[in-house]
């Protein structure tokens, strides 16, 4: 049986199950903790940091660390918010993120986090690396230019016999997201919707579908990232 | 007290974020009569006439020309403000960032699918042109700026609020639905 355990989240006391992940425990009580890599039912992989919350003192991954009796959380504090706001910055910094080209605009969590914090100007220089588009498979357009490294797609969108279609390709400043070609080629339907609605960027796109919904309508043109955990609370 | 006086400069931009000031609509009788405008494409006046209080710029720098007004504005203007996505980040132009800036011209004028009556492979070579930069940059990578107003192009009136908060001195609130990057 789970065993129940009581916490505070900046200063505030509640109950939640053991074991839990911090950002789904928080995401129940109607507290949100950014995420960009994870995804709920997915093994977390911790790769974007946006979820740091201070655990007790200590700086901790939300989505990775599980919930323990007496946990004092500390989430929405000027620190934790200027290095969240932070890691923004250097995600848009450090790939070539052109929001007026791209049709995920309005819809694309990293926007929506500049968003959020009114991210003005990132306070690091841009890096203006040269990456490359992958258009040859049928379904899909890989922009490699968006690519945020978060690793949904790797752990998410899968074949019948498990075999991941996408994967990462070299190291350090050379990783690069790549679509295996001759998995490609038999991707269902399905699967590049799911792949496209995974990627918190724009980076995997479904190719002949592009900017179906107009400016005031998409995602984030009204409400900000979050506003649909935090009305839990209210 | 004298009006402030308010300078504007399209660099490596479009004009989409002067249409954009534009569209402030019947708000415009309102700016003309808070500010005075000096060296700026709204009223054509080419030159500074005097220092300004407020020099607002949209587009980044691509060449050697933008990098000469845009320090003319600095020299001239108490606050500079950075109107749109590619003052703040060089935006579309930018996109040839990552290409050498011989491979950008060499596919322009010599390889490009449209290129065809080019048969003596002419470059742009007139010493009047400026000289284009290795990349475009942002403004703010070349001079001290004050302030940031984001948007592809910035909303009227987030231009409005801002401006207004600027020459009035009263606190910037600015609503969620006002600050997007495209």
């Amino acid at each position: 049986m789970s065993e129940i355990v009581k916490f505070t989240i900046d200063g505030k006391e509640y109950e939640g199950v053991k074991g839990q992940l911090l950002v789904e425990v928080a995401a129940e009580k109607g507290i949100y903790i950014p995420v960009l890599c994870h995804w709920k039912g997915v093994k977390p992989a911790g790769s974007c940091r946006i979820c740091s919350v201070k655990v007790n003192g200590r700086f901790m991954a939300g989505c990775t660390t599980p919930l323990e009796a007496d946990m004092k959380i500390e989430n929405d504090t000027p620190e934790i918010l200027d290095i969240r706001k932070a890691i923004v910055e250097m995600l848009f910094v450090e790939g070539n993120h052109f929001c007026p080209s791209c049709e995920k605009s309005g819809n694309c969590d990293l926007q929506a986090l500049g968003y959020r914090y009114q991210m003005m100007v990132p306070r690091f220089p841009y890096e203006f690396e040269r990456r490359d588009i992958d258009a040859s498979s049928p379904k899909l357009i890989i922009e490699k230019n968006r690519c945020i490294f978060c690793k949904r797609c790797v752990r998410m969108i899968k074949d019948e016999q498990g075999k991941s279609y996408f994967a990462f390709k070299g190291r350090g400043k050379h990783l690069q997201i790549s679509l295996d070609k001759k998995l490609a080629v038999t991707m269902s339907e399905e699967n590049a919707h799911k792949a496209m609605d995974a990627c918190p960027v724009g980076c995997i796109l479904r190719k002949e579908v592009g900017f179906a919904v107009p400016i005031g309508k998409r995602k984030y043109d009204h409400v900000s990232i979050g506003t649909d955990i935090e009305k839990l609370n209210k | 007290m004298s009006k402030p006086i308010v300078a504007t400069a399209s660099l490596a931009g479009c004009f989409g974020c002067h249409m954009s000031l534009l569209d402030i609509d019947e708000r415009i009788l309102k700016l003309i009569e808070l500010v005075e405008f000096n060296k700026s494409p709204i009223d054509d006046i080419k030159t500074f006439t005097k220092q300004c209080d407020i020099g607002i710029i949209e587009g980044g720098c691509c060449n050697s020309e933008n990098i000469e007004v845009l320090k003319l504005f600095r020299k001239n203007c108490k606050i500079l403000i950075s109107l749109g996505e590619c003052a703040i980040m060089g935006g579309l132009p930018a996109m040839r960032n990552g290409i050498p800036v011989k491979e950008c011209l060499d596919e322009a004028y010599l390889n490009g699918p449209t290129v065809g009556e080019n048969k003596e492979h002419i470059m742009p070579n007139d010493d009047e042109l400026p000289m284009i930069l290795d990349k475009v940059y942002p403004l703010h990578e070349i001079v001290k700026i004050d302030y940031y107003l984001p948007g592809c192009a910035p909303r009227a009136d987030l231009i409005w609020a801002a401006v207004a908060a600027l020459v009035t001195g009263d606190t910037l609130n600015i609503p969620y639905e006002l600050v997007k990057f495209d």
